[in-house]
């Protein structure tokens, strides 16, 4: 096996082999999987109970217009405001509800008044200020002129389609993006421009870490009398690139079983802690998909997305923004002495571009091909974050490929330069290391 | 035949000339002093025979032949702080090593379980280095700059921090080595070590080559023709002239000075003539490092 061969399987292996590197890899999709299935167990579990009210309503428009909701259960009262205000909490109620005597309702806005021992959520208020609001309008319609049948002909409903429109501006038949497919791709963009700030500054730390622990050992004496320090700082970003891959390859694998399987529990679980019976449970999830949550939908959608072309360029990204911050964290490995905080000094510009890039995420998720978007996923400090987070949204592919191109020339300069740092900097010792130092370093020809 | 031979070897680093037009031959088979105070550039040849950093100019020939890609695994090099990956098995660190040198994964066991028998430590194979003491991390170290048979060994301050059983076990090593054929660059900056060791030298300072040759033919060109002398009695003064210096004189013995014009048989015949009685008469030699500090304030 050749020297550079060498260098990156021991970088490889011995981080593969230690047993932080298992954990990491086979507790994450769990921990995400156990997450899924937390958020929907205790989702299901708030709702199953339903809050009791109790109503005075002095209009009595309540009762005659009544309204059901499973969450909400309602008893009418006409003991007096004060007696209700002290007595509602022992009586077992959650809240009391005062409908005012002679309101205008004429007027648009109406004001209700309640009283709860505990503070409510908003979910609930609105709930059952929507349900309030229906019963009154209700009333209106009853005491008004209004044309029942002509009332209802008025009501509309908007639900905004987005179809996609290919170049002869006709559209693309079967293609047509429901309203799920916009939150899973945003869902999408976000985690995978995370992903890549992640990688960047955790392999990209192990990176310049794994070099520092060389210099200050002086492993480097002993290694570059048999390899070339470049072959020694490239075995060091393969055989890391190599581990960050290995771990990708696997959460690829891993997230969606053990999402699956998390969702499916899930489903179980709602049939299951409400005591419904099967059922009851399919009408659970029907109404489910009233609300606007529909799983096969979701499902059918996750799998509409192009894959084919999403996962091997988020894979060239993750590595091209992998090798482009790695190499200059090696630099920087390379150059400092014992003290730390002269690492801080010299990340702080390989940082800024990372950051900028992560403020400048959710503006791009927004606006996914308008020219902040075009312009931070074509400079290439931000590209590694910012094109994969266009991805979901059907960029151009001339943006795709051009984007790849700056980034891989990008990558290979980064690499001869650190190099080039990386060939003094380990052999410096006990030198303030300044940017006009490293730049002197750059042209040295030793 | 010289093991390794440097011609007019230059290195000018940015703003110095770390080493400035060195010249030497290292005998074949020898065990050679390559001396100089810290600084001095004795680094700097160094990482240039071992090909870590390219001559400017001038030429470097191992066993004959130019250095180039494959002179690093004729090459031992042992640097004066020496680094093992500390998280890293022993053994599979050493493999690690043995295979850059090129050996063959065979071949790289052999050698490996070859040494650590020798120094009686077959077990240390599945340690890792963190947990074994310093002094057994120096031995491991030396066993990584040797395991490959090389044909020359360079050892820069190799006995620095380690205790004097383990410095004499490492001397006893070289020594065995040696026999055997393997010539030895011994870098360091205390003369005194090398006086026992080495049988040649070279002596640099600031980049430049200010003596070589044979300790002992140094020594003799550099001596004082100062004599100590043990004796019964009073030391008759009446015997000092410019001839005879007295230099030192202690309860014990003197210290005497020969002028040039003189030798130590004319002093001893002088001696005898008075009727001393005399108990030991050697000849002082200048240390190294008197020669090296002579050398520097002369040229100063």
């Amino acid at each position: 096996m050749n020297k550079l061969g060498l260098i990156t399987k021991r970088e490889y292996l011995t981080r593969v082999k230690k047993k932080s590197f298992l954990l990491v890899t086979f507790l994450t999709p769990l921990a995400i999987g156990f997450m899924i299935f937390l958020t929907g167990y205790f989702a299901s579990k708030s709702e199953s109970k339903a809050l009791s009210i109790v109503v005075l309503d002095e209009n009595d428009i309540l009762e005659r217009h009544p309204f059901e909701d499973k969450f909400l259960s309602f008893e009418f009262s006409k003991e007096p405001i004060d007696s209700l205000k002290k007595k509602f909490s022992s009586q077992g109620f959650d809240m009391f509800l005062h409908l005012p005597k002679s309101q205008d309702f004429s007027a648009e806005k109406f004001n209700v008044n309640y009283f709860s021992k505990e503070s409510q959520g908003l979910g609930i208020l609105s709930n059952v200020e929507k349900h309030v609001a229906k019963s009154i309008k209700e009333y209106k319609l009853q005491n008004s002129t209004i044309d029942r049948a002509e009332y209802e002909k008025i009501k509309t409903r908007v639900a905004l389609a987005n179809a996609l429109i290919d170049e002869e501006d006709s559209e693309i038949e079967g293609d047509r993006t429901s309203k799920y497919s916009k939150q899973i791709a945003t869902g999408l963009s976000f985690a995978m421009g995370f992903m890549m700030y992640v990688v960047i500054f955790v392999f990209g730390g192990l990176v310049m870490r794994s070099v520092m622990e060389e210099k200050l050992n002086r492993i480097v004496e002993v290694m570059v009398s048999t390899v070339k320090p470049f072959q020694l700082m490239m075995g060091k970003l393969l055989g890391v690139g190599a581990v960050g891959l290995t771990q990708l390859l696997l959460w690829m694998i891993l997230i969606p079983i053990i999402a699956v399987i998390g969702s499916s529990f899930f489903g179980a679980d709602i049939a299951a802690s409400s005591g419904m019976d099967p059922q009851q449970a399919e009408a659970a999830l029907g109404e489910l998909k009233n609300q606007g949550f529909d799983i096969n939908e979701l499902i059918k959608e996750i799998s509409a997305l192009n894959w084919f072309l999403i996962i091997p360029v988020f894979i060239i990204y993750f590595l091209g923004g992998y090798f482009m911050y790695s190499s200059l964290f090696a630099a920087v490995g390379s150059s400092i002495s014992e003290d730390m905080g002269e690492a801080q000094q010299l990340m702080m510009p390989i940082s800024i571009p990372v950051i900028i890039a992560i403020i400048m995420l959710p503006a791009i998720m927004n606006d996914h091909h308008g020219s902040l978007a075009v312009f931070g996923s074509m400079f290439p400090l931000t590209a590694p974050i910012l094109m994969p987070a266009r991805l979901p949204f059907d960029p151009p592919m001339w943006q795709v490929f051009l984007s790849i191109l700056i980034m891989v020339a990008t990558v290979v300069s980064f690499v001869w330069l650190a190099g080039k740092i990386y060939r003094v900097g380990i052999f410096m010792h006990g030198k303030k290391i300044t940017f006009k130092e490293l730049a002197k370093w750059i042209r040295y020809n030793y | 035949m010289s093991i390794l031979s440097l011609q007019n070897v230059v290195k000018q680093y940015h703003n110095h000339r770390a080493v400035d037009g060195v010249s030497f031959d290292i005998p074949k088979g020898s065990i050679f002093g390559l001396l100089g105070p810290n600084g001095a550039g004795k680094t700097s040849l160094i990482r240039i025979i071992t090909t870590i950093t390219g001559a400017d100019s001038g030429k470097v020939f191992l066993d004959g032949e130019p250095i180039n890609s494959e002179s690093p695994r004729h090459i031992g090099y042992m640097p004066e702080e020496r680094g093992l990956y500390k998280k890293m098995k022993v053994g599979e660190q050493l493999m690690y090593f043995a295979q850059l040198r090129g050996m063959s994964k065979r071949e790289a066991k052999t050698a490996i379980f070859y040494w650590l028998e020798k120094f009686e430590n077959k077990d240390w194979w599945d340690k890792k280095v963190e947990e074994l003491s310093k002094g057994m991390q120096q031995k491991i170290q030396f066993i990584a700059t040797v395991m490959h048979n090389p044909k020359i060994l360079i050892l820069d301050e190799p006995f620095t921090g380690l205790d004097p059983l383990n410095t004499n076990l490492m001397k006893e090593e070289i020594n065995e080595m040696n026999q055997k054929g393997t010539s030895v660059i011994f870098s360091t900056h205390r003369m005194e070590q090398v006086e026992e060791i080495c049988k040649d030298i070279v002596l640099i300072n600031q980049g430049k080559k200010i003596l070589e040759g044979k300790v002992s033919d140094i020594k003799n060109q550099y001596k004082n023709n100062l004599f100590r002398l043990e004796f019964d009695g009073a030391f008759p003064n009446d015997l000092l002239n410019a001839d005879f210096q007295l230099i030192e004189d202690t309860e014990s013995d003197v210290l005497i000075k020969v002028s040039e014009n003189h030798n130590s048989n004319e002093l001893l015949q002088a001696l005898i003539a008075k009727g001393i009685q005399i108990k030991s008469f050697t000849e002082v030699l200048p240390s190294l490092n008197e020669i090296f500090i002579k050398l520097v304030e002369k040229k100063s």
